[in-house]
């Protein structure tokens, strides 16, 4: 059981460390802010429930399983507004999609 | 292991470091300087120092970064063209950092237990803790107890950075009735994170408390809750427009908590002289010298938590009332 439980946490983890090096290469290889803000966001999601599911099948039934499901509730509340927060600023300041003007225009940072 | 992340981390640290010195996009390098802030928060908890990391997780990366933003609305985003002599500067910086580096030489061995922070006074905290105050989080009763001058003092320069930057800024002065736009701004026409931030700020509230008052058994105490429930309001102030949040917490109040906190304080220590002890002598705050150290405890990390909380949100409104 115990083995059991722990293959499926370090498959879980190691998921969740690929969905976050994925979104990482994609926030970095993404054409513009908006396609890139959706790569970054399989890190926000997948990546951070993969892995937080995978430490919570290690730490088994504690205290600490219920701080871990409040930190992934307070991550999936958060992390989608501070998404749609960051696009409305992007669309406010006038950044066009790359799918409508579709030339990539130079990031400034 | 413990070596590789902490290598890691100093080197991703190293890496943003040196991006904020090379942007002259003001906006970029308070980002970075948050960045910054958690990997030394990370790299403080993989060393065990859970409650240093709290603190830098919560006013580096936390609350310094919206404070940061506060102080560029005021300023431009762009720095100004640097000065010619680089050369002057560039050497100045280089003979400090050889300096540093030169006295590294002489620091003890990365975990070495025979180092002077391994025997001096820690064995003697770590042994009498449990005797003495009988908590489990030891830094807790370090810095409550033990070294509660030093506490009180942290306090009081929390006390007097705030005072000097409502002077700077003009903080405190009465103002005018505003126009109603001017009451309804903020967030308040983007409904998806006002009703998040309403859902979410009851429970920000709560941790905060939770921090400030768990301090005793787990990571946390005043200065890392006091960061907490003051970031609580200012996401209130961001979402509702910076009127309502002063209609729930005033100025006046504002003020009130800042002279508060540093009172409390310097009043428990008052208490151990007139009940017979020493200044911040907790001991004799009760018939049992043990709960009278943890109720001596409680207090001055309600005063700690009472005067960041007020200093950080003043500063906060002193901004804001100087961008309008």
């Amino acid at each position: 059981m115990t083995t059991l439980i722990d293959t499926l946490s370090w498959v879980l983890l190691t998921l969740g460390g690929l969905s976050v090096l994925i979104g990482g290469i994609g926030a970095l290889r993404m054409p513009d802010l908006y396609t890139r803000m959706h790569a970054a966001s399989v890190t926000d999601s997948l990546g951070a429930i993969l892995v937080l599911v995978g430490i919570m099948l290690q730490a088994g039934w504690s205290l600490a399983t219920i701080k871990l499901i409040a930190i992934l509730v307070f991550l999936l509340l958060t992390s989608p507004t501070s998404s749609y927060a960051l696009a409305s600023a992007a669309l406010l300041a006038g950044k066009r999609p790359f799918a409508e003007t579709g030339q990539v225009k130079e990031e400034s940072t | 292991m413990i070596v590789i992340f902490g290598i890691f981390l100093l080197t991703l640290l190293v890496i943003t470091a040196i991006a904020i010195v090379r942007t002259d996009n003001l906006f970029v390098a308070v980002m970075l300087m948050g960045i910054a802030s958690l990997l030394i928060a990370a790299n403080f908890f993989i060393l065990d120092a859970a409650d240093v990391a709290l603190t830098e997780a919560a006013v580096g990366a936390g609350i310094s970064t919206v404070l940061f933003l506060g102080a560029l609305a005021l300023t431009s985003e762009r720095e100004r063209a640097r000065s010619s002599n680089r050369l002057l500067s560039f050497t100045v910086v280089a003979a400090a950092a050889l300096i540093i580096i030169y006295a590294t030489f002489d620091k003890p061995r990365f975990g070495d237990p025979e180092a002077p922070v391994q025997t001096h006074v820690a064995p003697w905290y770590l042994e009498k803790t449990p005797e003495y105050i009988d908590i489990p989080n030891v830094v807790t009763a370090v810095l409550g107890s033990f070294r509660g001058y030093d506490t009180l003092g942290e306090v009081f320069v929390v006390f007097t950075a705030g005072i000097g930057v409502l002077f700077l800024l003009g903080g405190g002065t009465a103002r005018g009735s505003l126009p109603q736009e001017k009451i309804n701004e903020g967030l308040r026409h983007h409904l998806i994170p006002r009703v998040v931030g309403r859902v979410l700020i009851p429970f920000i509230l709560l941790f905060g408390l939770y921090v400030q008052f768990h301090g005793e058994y787990g990571p946390g105490g005043g200065f890392q809750a006091g960061a907490i429930i003051a970031a609580s309001v200012i996401l209130f102030a961001l979402l509702e427009g910076e009127q309502r949040a002063l209609s729930v917490v005033p100025e006046r109040a504002l003020l009130g908590l800042i002279a508060c906190g540093p009172l409390l304080y310097g009043g428990v220590g008052l208490a151990g002289i007139v009940l017979g002890g020493n200044f911040l002598d907790y001991s004799v705050l009760s018939s049992n010298p043990v709960k009278g150290q943890q109720l001596g405890i409680l207090l001055i990390e309600a005063g700690v938590g009472i005067s960041v909380t007020g200093v950080l949100l003043a500063i906060f409104h002193a901004f804001a009332a100087r961008g309008r």
